[in-house]
């Protein structure tokens, strides 16, 4: 598997001397590209990682990995208890983000049929990690359903009746309507990749209008009701109807939206009201886990505001990732020092290599409720495994990049063009 | 060497916590659980009437097949041992108990019968424990929300104080059952009618953490299971007796 979204640069506006560290935005790299296909949208050579993003991606994998695992110290410092969103938004737009970047300027470069083929190429990349993914979580299941026969949970094992067919769940699970619980990020990236050459086609034409239109698909989810259904009953727990607005928006701002939006981040009032909606997210989240406090709460906002709706992203945890975002790039800049100390090295590597450390985790959860199940163990245990996962990846990380550096010399030693088709927006 | 130093840490971090663990199993079963878990602020009118003024006590309990334990007899299921419990802590008072099970059944199927359910037995309490079926059937978290939401309704509107139980805390199954979303809308239901919710999940997964029971034990045997169920029981009184108020002057 090859790795993703290398050669990260931000997009540059010539002659732009933007406004310092606007959103999400990778502004000012040096030297534009000499071919400007569109006035509006350029993409730089290859220059310098935009590191925040490899930061945020490693940190949301790390966290997505936590919260697959049950509940232990580590779970305390996800930010799901903090606020309306979590690991996955950062995932998603991240994801458009570089996606829109690598691919966008791919397209630009050799056209669309090309583009489009290497993201199906990639595509079947993910699609075969899932599958894999699915493997072992089935060798795993059918172990427990072996092996275990506590009658306390006699009404929950039932859930195992799907192993007696497993001809009909497995080409469920091929055709991606049979997810187990933590497999449903993959198939949700599979489908808005997909969709990538048509949004990466639109956006080049006009990014305002296909924003627009990802919000109307968004609002007309929300009105009628689409989902997708999945297998056995039920349907799919990551609406990508719904979950598009954020990939498509990471595209966007990927594109020089962020850019167009720098002045609107920066001013204080819209700092004010991200610290203002984050604080009073904070309190909602409070009330669940105090219960004595829901009294505090109106009524009538309560109505209004519940159920925050995961599956079709509630518009409000759509707003508490756009705070969290608007706050994070206005106060750590793109130059910050501590992007290139060790310290944060870890984070980093694993968020340049999210597609594999992404699979990895999902391995590491199985594998951590397996050894939790075998070994059991008290709450000590349960955080010795969730730092040893996350070692885990940081070490894989760090191999996967070896790898490359070592087999990027090689190949430039051979003079062979470098590695144009590892990109990769992951 | 940096690996190597890393290797020997991780080996004697697990040590650590595996003779940590491993201590914890010796220790005695108090399955105490923290007062906020057991706290409400929605009052249980009806009961604290019924034993006011009857002294009599005619609680309904509503399940999936969580409620009981298979292969035990229905005395060491939880509503027998929260009767036994009652009983105890409220001398003066006679409990009755009554359970209804209703495996394999969503909420919605639960709550269209629930006026049959309750016509004859006029009862002032009914635990209704729910989601089970609706988190295994992955039934649309919007319409397990509604059909719990008219369940209790219906059940207030007869007359009835309501309390609400949630899922188990099944560690196993955790990889297939996505509890969250049903766990989620119980405690806006109990919220938007103001009734209490005894949180069975977050009770459970405080005892699993704790270690007062292993909750991913293998196990065939039945033992545990008992003692988790004797466990909810009392806690379970506890919830009433709190909720409804009910003060020395009854329990004597």
């Amino acid at each position: 598997m090859t790795s993703i979204a290398d050669r990260l640069a931000g997009p540059s506006v010539p002659g732009a001397t933007a406004a310092p560290a606007p959103a999400a935005e990778t502004a000012a790299c040096a030297a534009a590209p000499a071919s400007t296909a569109s006035p509006k949208i350029t993409f730089p050579a290859v220059g310098e990682r935009e590191l925040r993003l490899d930061l945020f991606r490693g940190l949301a994998l790390w966290l997505i990995f936590i919260d697959h695992l049950p509940p232990n110290i580590l779970t305390w410092f996800t930010i799901r208890n903090y606020g309306f969103s979590d690991a996955t938004e950062i995932f998603i737009f991240i994801s458009g983000y570089t996606a829109a970047f690598v691919y966008g300027r791919a397209m630009q470069d050799a056209g669309f049929i090309v583009a489009t083929a290497r993201i199906l190429r990639r595509v079947w990349q993910i699609y075969v990690a899932h599958v894999f993914l699915f493997t072992i979580f089935l060798a795993e299941i059918s172990y427990v359903a072996t092996s275990f026969e506590n009658p306390l949970y006699t009404e929950e094992m039932g859930i195992m009746d799907f192993l007696k067919q497993p001809d009909v769940t497995i080409v469920q699970a091929l055709i991606l309507r049979f997810r187990p619980v933590n497999m449903d990020v993959l198939p949700l990236y599979i489908v808005l990749m997909l969709f990538l050459p048509l949004i990466l086609w639109l956006m080049r034409w006009r990014p305002d209008v296909t924003l627009g239109l990802s919000v109307i698909l968004y609002a007309v989810t929300w009105e009628l009701d689409l989902y997708l259904s999945a297998y056995p009953n039920g349907f799919w727990a990551f609406n990508p109807f719904a979950w598009q607005l954020l990939f498509v928006f990471g595209a966007w701002c990927a594109l020089g939206g962020a850019q167009r939006m720098s002045r609107i981040l920066n001013s204080p009032i819209t700092l004010g009201i991200c610290v203002a909606y984050l604080v009073a997210a904070f309190f909602v989240t409070l009330t669940w886990y105090i219960p004595q406090l829901g009294h505090l709460m109106p009524r009538q906002i309560e109505q209004w505001m519940y159920p925050i709706d995961k599956t079709d992203l509630d518009v409000l945890r759509f707003a508490h990732f756009l705070a969290l975002a608007a706050l994070t790039v206005h106060y750590l800049p793109k130059d910050w020092p501590l992007l290139k100390s060790r310290w944060l090295r870890p984070l980093i590597v694993c968020g340049q290599h999210s597609l594999e450390i992404f699979c990895l985790g999902v391995f590491l959860a199985f594998a951590g409720h397996f050894v939790l199940a075998e070994v059991s163990g008290g709450a000590m245990m349960h955080a010795m495994i969730s730092l040893c996962g996350i070692l885990a990846m940081w070490g894989v990380a760090s191999l996967i990049s070896w790898y490359k550096r070592e087999a990027d010399k090689g190949a430039a030693r051979k003079g062979a063009r470098s590695n144009a088709d590892l990109a990769g927006g992951g | 060497m940096k690996s190597v130093s890393w290797l020997r840490f991780a080996f004697a971090a697990l040590a650590v916590s595996l003779a940590v663990s491993a201590r914890a199993e010796d220790a005695p079963q108090t399955c105490e659980v923290p007062a906020y878990l057991l706290t409400t602020e929605s009052p249980l009118p009806k009961v604290a009437e019924a034993v006011k003024n009857g002294r009599t006590l005619d609680i309904l309990v509503v399940g999936s097949r969580s409620s009981t334990i298979v292969s035990a007899s229905d005395g060491n299921a939880y509503p027998a041992r929260l009767q036994a419990s009652l009983k105890d802590k409220l001398p003066a008072v006679t409990v009755n108990i009554s359970v209804e099970l209703q495996p394999k059944k969503t909420a919605e199927e639960i709550a269209g019968n629930l006026v049959k359910l309750v016509e004859g037995k006029r009862p002032n309490l009914v635990i209704w424990q729910t989601g089970t079926v609706d988190a295994m059937r992955s039934i649309d978290p919007d319409e397990f929300r509604q059909a719990v939401n008219d369940g209790v309704a219906t059940l207030q509107n007869a007359g009835a104080d309501v309390i609400l139980m949630n899922l188990q805390y099944s560690p196993r199954t955790e990889t297939l059952i996505s509890v969250p979303p049903y766990v989620d809308n119980m405690r806006v239901v109990a919220q938007q009618r103001d009734i209490p919710l005894f949180d069975r999940f977050a009770i459970m997964r405080q005892w699993n953490e704790q270690g007062d029971f292993d909750l991913f034990n293998p196990t065939h045997g039945i033992e545990l299971a008992k003692q988790v169920h004797d466990c909810l029981g009392r806690a379970l009184s506890k919830f009433i007796i709190d909720a409804a108020h009910l003060g020395p002057a009854q329990q004597n």
